[in-house]
């Protein structure tokens, strides 16, 4: 699947919520799931650093595709990790490198990526395309 | 608490002075509790900004037109109502600032060049804002000269004798809160003053969230140098005040260079503007200025003692109600608070309790405040604040109550 064609998908999803409390729930839920990352990654050189939340986030390339790991110590920051990593691990460096993220602002979280919220989501999306681009001189 | 009928004193009343409180926030009316960060406006200061872009707008201290000279009267106008509002001698010892952070730099860095040597030392708390910690370092560490920390107890109050014991033949200068924006703590800053100067140490005050919840007495409080930001006293943003007193102002160098703080330049030398003028180089935010004249306007029409009564029942009634809820920690039970509540709650972080309450119309801050050594004293990251002014109603803490319970069981 496409990086677009995931992103259609979790617009899908979340176009069957009415209100604000059922989707913040859904995201709750998605934070709330298995830790995303292996213990031993949530190390400092892995650590975002937002004002507001933590995100630790690690990558590796494995046949061609980059795979992402992540976690937060905020759970609707994690939530909308976990959607991140839905919608752009594995797929090519290249897919990443040039991904347009419309999905965020199509569900109606556009202000979690504001700067003032200073969570560390805008860092992690900056990081995952610049582990992106490192790994596309190596594939 | 409640049979206290205070007919001077309407709540409803003074709302309808700021428009901002009667808007909405995510379809939900609008419950501002951040007011530690900034205060809302009452209408006759923003029609001040409106009037001075209006009819007034022009340059001050320069011109010999109508505009200039009534722009510059307007200003100077306004510094001499503060002045008057503060209690300070002089209106020359009445600077105008961007805000407490600029102040309290300008003092660091005049102050700091001229008097601050190698193994001197500046005394600050544990529980200061960044603001009056980073421009001392930086100071301290271009002279060589030692930071010492007052530290604090884990109800959040100073510990004194500690204070007492770090005052020295060393100390150049005591730069303390008067109160804390993250606890809350409202220090004994007349004692300590008197205490430093006992020792001819003078004292800066950062006065930042002192302003909002009490008329501030400069001569009263015998303080060498008093800081604070208009905007968190309901006038505008980016103007602030330093208060000095001109023996010590007389003293300290220029800050910053440029236009207004001059008398004479060439190439070879240039000799300095007098009071206030020396401190404050470029073109000010002149409408800011005149507009905190009509902030302090407001605020001398306000029953003062009637503003404490109502924001210590709003603390006590908003304590006690969060006493209520499983697993919460206050950050800041010092003996004396004004109405700042810090908070943490078990199993819940900060930013997911503000993003969920936000979505009720819940405004309160969330994170380290900028004071991050103080989170560390406490072993926290941050916490959730909720910071009462007096316009603010029980009604809206009930509300705020609501919220968080609703924002604590979706997230637990």
């Amino acid at each position: 699947m496409s990086i677009n064609e995931r992103q259609e998908e979790v617009i899908e999803e979340f176009s069957m919520f009415d209100d604000w409390m059922d989707k913040y729930e859904h995201i709750i839920s998605l934070g709330k799931e298995l830790p995303l990352i292996d213990d031993a990654e949530k190390k400092d050189e892995n650590l975002i650093k937002g004002c507001q939340s933590r995100v630790w986030l690690a990558a590796d390339l494995k046949e061609g595709k980059v795979h992402f790991t992540a976690d937060s110590d905020a759970v609707i920051t994690k939530g909308i990790i976990s959607l991140m990593i839905r919608v752009l691990s594995d797929a090519t460096p290249a897919e990443i490198a040039e991904a347009d993220l419309f999905f965020v602002d199509e569900i109606g979280l556009k202000e979690h990526l504001s700067p003032t919220r200073s969570n560390g989501l805008v860092s992690m999306i900056k990081q995952m395309k610049m582990y992106a681009i490192a790994y596309q001189t190596k594939v | 608490m409640s049979t206290l009928v205070n007919h001077t004193f309407d709540v409803e009343k003074l709302r309808k002075d700021f428009p901002i409180l009667s808007r909405e926030v995510n379809g939900k009316p609008l419950i501002y509790f951040d007011n530690g960060a900034t205060a809302q406006k009452p209408q006759s200061v923003i029609d001040a900004v409106n009037h001075y872009y209006s009819y007034e707008n022009s340059n001050i201290h320069r011109g010999v037109h109508t505009l200039s000279q009534e722009a510059t009267s307007a200003y100077e106008e306004a510094r001499r109502k503060i002045q008057k509002y503060i209690g300070a001698k002089l209106a020359e010892e009445v600077l105008f600032t961007k805000g407490t952070t600029d102040g309290i730099n300008l003092v660091a860095q005049s102050f700091g060049k001229h008097f601050l040597k190698v193994g001197d030392e500046v005394i600050i708390s544990a529980m200061e804002h960044h603001s009056n910690i980073v421009p001392w370092q930086m100071i301290c560490e271009e002279k060589g000269a030692k930071l010492r920390i007052i530290p604090i107890d884990d109800q959040g109050d100073l510990i004194m004798d500690e204070f007492k014991q770090m005052l020295n033949s060393k100390t150049k200068l005591l730069s303390i809160t008067h109160i804390s924006n993250t606890l809350g703590t409202v220090n004994p800053v007349k004692e300590m003053i008197d205490l430093a100067h006992e020792k001819n140490v003078p004292v800066l005050i950062d006065g930042a969230q002192a302003v909002p919840h009490q008329k501030i007495d400069v001569r009263a409080l015998d303080c060498d140098f008093y800081a604070f930001s208009m905007h968190k006293m309901f006038g505008p943003t980016g103007v602030g005040i330093l208060y000095g007193k001109k023996e010590w102002l007389d003293q300290l160098p220029p800050y910053q260079g440029g236009g207004d703080m001059i008398k004479t330049v060439t190439f070879e030398k240039t000799t300095y503007n007098e009071l206030p003028h020396k401190f404050e180089a470029g073109t000010p935010n002149i409408a800011g200025g005149i507009a905190s004249a009509a902030a302090v306007e407001y605020l001398n029409e306000l029953d003062w003692e009637a503003v404490r009564a109502h924001e210590k029942e709003l603390l006590e009634y908003a304590t006690n109600q969060l006493k209520t809820i499983d697993g919460l920690r206050f950050i800041g039970e010092a003996k004396v608070k004004a109405s700042v509540i810090s908070f943490v709650i078990e199993g819940t972080h900060a930013y997911d309790l503000g993003v969920i309450m936000d979505k009720m119309g819940v405004a309160v801050r969330t994170g380290h405040h900028c004071t991050q050594p103080l989170m560390e004293r406490f072993g926290i990251l941050g916490t959730v604040r909720a910071s009462f002014a007096f316009y603010n109603t029980k009604a809206e803490i009930d509300t705020f109550i609501k919220a968080l319970n609703r924002a604590i069981k979706m997230l637990r």
